[in-house]
């Protein structure tokens, strides 16, 4: 025997579920306990008098505003931020070429290659500075020529031929800041190297296999089809080096540089004997830096994410973050707006 | 039709076609592996070859050194009379610069497996690559074309995404695009509906069979005999590094003459 279904022609919805949600008490509690102790930090902070939060923000002392925004103090910010941009440039920059000669099919490239990020990543950032600060005891002058130039021309009894085809003095080369700048360049160039080679090899062969089968050269290959779907891969760890490399910026008081934030504020720390609000002040600076490279590296995120599910991922890092027009860090909920507390 | 280098190349009416690929006794290993032992293919301007085989008899590699993505270690290989991958100087075989491989390449089309698309960027922008950066066109130009193309395969409301939000089908059909943007000659398809759900492959044959009519030279590797039977002009069998036997398809199916062959087919139709 057959039954048949009747297929009734409008078939009625069920009423939707309305179930009751599982409770997590333990969430509650959890939030409980960091409310209380957010609010115990924020008490220690306010009224603990030895912060001395105005000495910090708004006067300190002789009519001069806070120690935050002293003339020196702003200027070493600014060389801060110089450094660390022109070093993260050399590093990315060298650190691309760099892994590109690892992953060549030369040797003596790749060999290279893998003895510069050898050494640079072993010494450590501390002890570079201070060598790039005293290059110039190694060398009084600084020049591109002939290796062994001298020698060479001692050998054909040339004693006047030095092989140099320019040469300037270390000490005018090696200022300051060029020395620090080198020195944190340099040794960044290691790491980036390594987190290059690491987002070209995650790349599938594949796309380099089609894009040489179209007609693109290698360089194109690298360039156009694998470097930016690297980026995906490389820029995250990059962000995380360009954070690094703020802080990394006080190493260069060894070299010495003076025109950098830490040594600028712990010199006024020094004159004033205010120890802690000049740190307080010094971590304020560095919370602010790194916070618009946060911003900044959601945006780079975004825009390596593209065909790949609309950035998700990078959405998410900054989840409850938006800026305002104005400037202002607001935190929103998932839709855009601020949330009612 | 495509057989033995010595067979001539005769087309219906009997007069003889210009050959467009022919192979020479190509051998190819991978360290001790030897993988083709003495490939011999010719394949006619206008022809479609359809290559079958089992899994690791060297399909894929023999592709894979028509258009030079793998160096083939004794043979010759010719596309369009071009010697590929070096230049002959008396007796001495010069390799090709950079360069001039590339150059040879873009007159050979190829559509991958996994269809290899660039994810980072639309549709039209895959199709658009080559041709703006190798053949150095104009974006307006390019554009226009690789519109027309899409058009052709079906595409022409896809053009603005990215592979990740297209199907299968639609990654495949985007792929031959890219491929027939540079203008080929010859077009080289490795098993480019295997990695399809069934009902995706019809529409990528589809597109082949459209091609194949507009005389374009095709040599297909695939598991789709209907396929072979249908468009192939030829039906190659290769096993172990060599071509078992090859002819025309309906007669290599209906009656193939050495065992392996026999022996596969009746495991695939
Ligand atoms: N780059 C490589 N290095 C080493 N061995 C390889 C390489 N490429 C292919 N091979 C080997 O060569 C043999 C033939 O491979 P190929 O991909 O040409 O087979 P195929 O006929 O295309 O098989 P399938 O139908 O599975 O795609 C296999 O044994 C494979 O392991
Ligand atoms: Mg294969």
């Amino acid at each position: 025997m057959t039954t048949q279904i009747q297929q009734q022609p409008e078939r009625v919805r069920p009423e939707p579920i309305k179930a009751v949600p599982v409770r997590h008490p333990g969430r509650w509690v959890t939030a409980v306990v960091v409310v209380v102790l957010s609010a115990m930090f924020v008490h220690l902070l306010l009224t603990n008098k030895h912060f001395e939060w105005s000495f910090i923000f708004s006067d300190s002392g002789q009519g001069q505003p806070g120690v935050m925004f002293l003339r020196p103090v702003l200027d070493g910010l600014v060389g801060t931020i110089e450094l660390t941009i022109t070093s993260m440039l050399i590093g990315v920059a060298l650190g691309v070429v760099i892994a590109i000669m690892r992953l060549s099919p030369n040797r003596i490239l790749a060999g290279a290659a893998w003895v510069y990020t050898w050494v640079f990543r072993a010494i450590p950032r501390l002890v570079l500075a201070i060598l790039f600060g005293n290059l110039g005891i190694l060398w009084a002058r600084i020049g591109f020529g002939l290796p062994f130039g001298k020698q060479i021309g001692a050998l054909f009894g040339m004693h006047d031929f030095s092989g140099q085809i320019f040469s300037i003095k270390a000490s005018e080369l090696l200022t300051g800041f060029v020395a620090g700048m080198l020195a944190l360049g340099l040794s960044e160039a290691a790491y980036m190297a390594e987190i290059v080679r690491a987002g070209i090899q995650s790349i599938d062969v594949g796309q380099s296999e089609a894009a040489s089968a179209l007609g693109l050269s290698r360089g194109q290959v690298l360039r156009r089809i694998v470097l930016p779907q690297a980026m995906r891969v490389i820029v995250p760890p990059t962000g995380n080096e360009t954070i690094a490399m703020v802080k990394d910026t006080s190493l260069v008081a060894y070299v010495p540089v003076g025109r950098e934030l830490f040594f600028q504020l712990s010199a006024v720390g020094t004159r004033t004997f205010q120890v802690l609000p000049v740190l307080v002040g010094a971590c304020l600076w560095y919370l602010i830096l790194c916070s618009v490279l946060m911003i900044g590296q959601y945006f780079v995120e975004r825009h390596f994410g593209r065909g790949y599910g609309t950035g998700g991922r990078a959405r998410r890092r900054l989840r409850d973050l938006s800026v305002e027009s104005s400037g202002r860090i607001v935190l929103t909920d998932g839709n855009g707006k601020e949330p009612a507390l | 039709m495509t057989g033995a280098v010595d067979s001539d190349i005769r087309d219906d009416t009997g007069t003889a076609r210009p050959e467009m690929v022919r192979a020479e006794n190509v051998h190819k290993s991978f360290g001790h592996l030897d993988v083709l032992k003495g490939i011999d293919l010719v394949v006619g301007t206008g022809e479609v070859s359809v290559v079958i085989g089992p899994s690791g008899s060297g399909k894929s590699t023999f592709l894979r050194c028509v258009n030079h993505l793998e160096k083939i270690n004794s043979g010759r290989i010719f596309v369009d009379g071009d010697l590929i991958g070096y230049r002959q100087h008396g007796d001495k075989l010069h390799e090709l610069r950079e360069k001039e491989v590339a150059a040879q390449r873009r007159s050979i089309g190829m559509v991958f497996q996994r269809f290899n698309l660039f994810p980072h960027m639309t549709a039209l922008a895959n199709v658009m690559e080559a041709p703006c950066r190798v053949k150095r066109q104009s974006k307006a130009q390019a554009r226009e074309r690789a519109v027309a193309l899409l058009e052709r395969v079906g595409l022409s409301d896809k053009v603005s995404n990215y592979p990740g939000q297209l199907s299968g089908g639609q990654q495949q059909r985007v792929a031959i695009a890219r491929a027939l943007a540079m203008e080929p000659k010859l077009m080289l398809f490795d098993e480019p509906t295997s990695a399809l759900d069934p009902e995706l492959v019809g529409e990528v044959l589809d597109v082949m069979k459209d091609l194949a009519r507009d005389g374009m030279t095709m040599i297909v590797v695939t598991h789709e005999i209907g396929f072979a039977r249908e468009v192939g002009d030829s039906l190659i069998f290769m096993d172990g590094g060599v071509v078992v036997e090859s002819g025309a398809p309906r007669e290599v199916l209906a009656d193939p003459k050495h065992d392996r062959t026999k022996a596969f087919l009746a495991k695939v139709l």
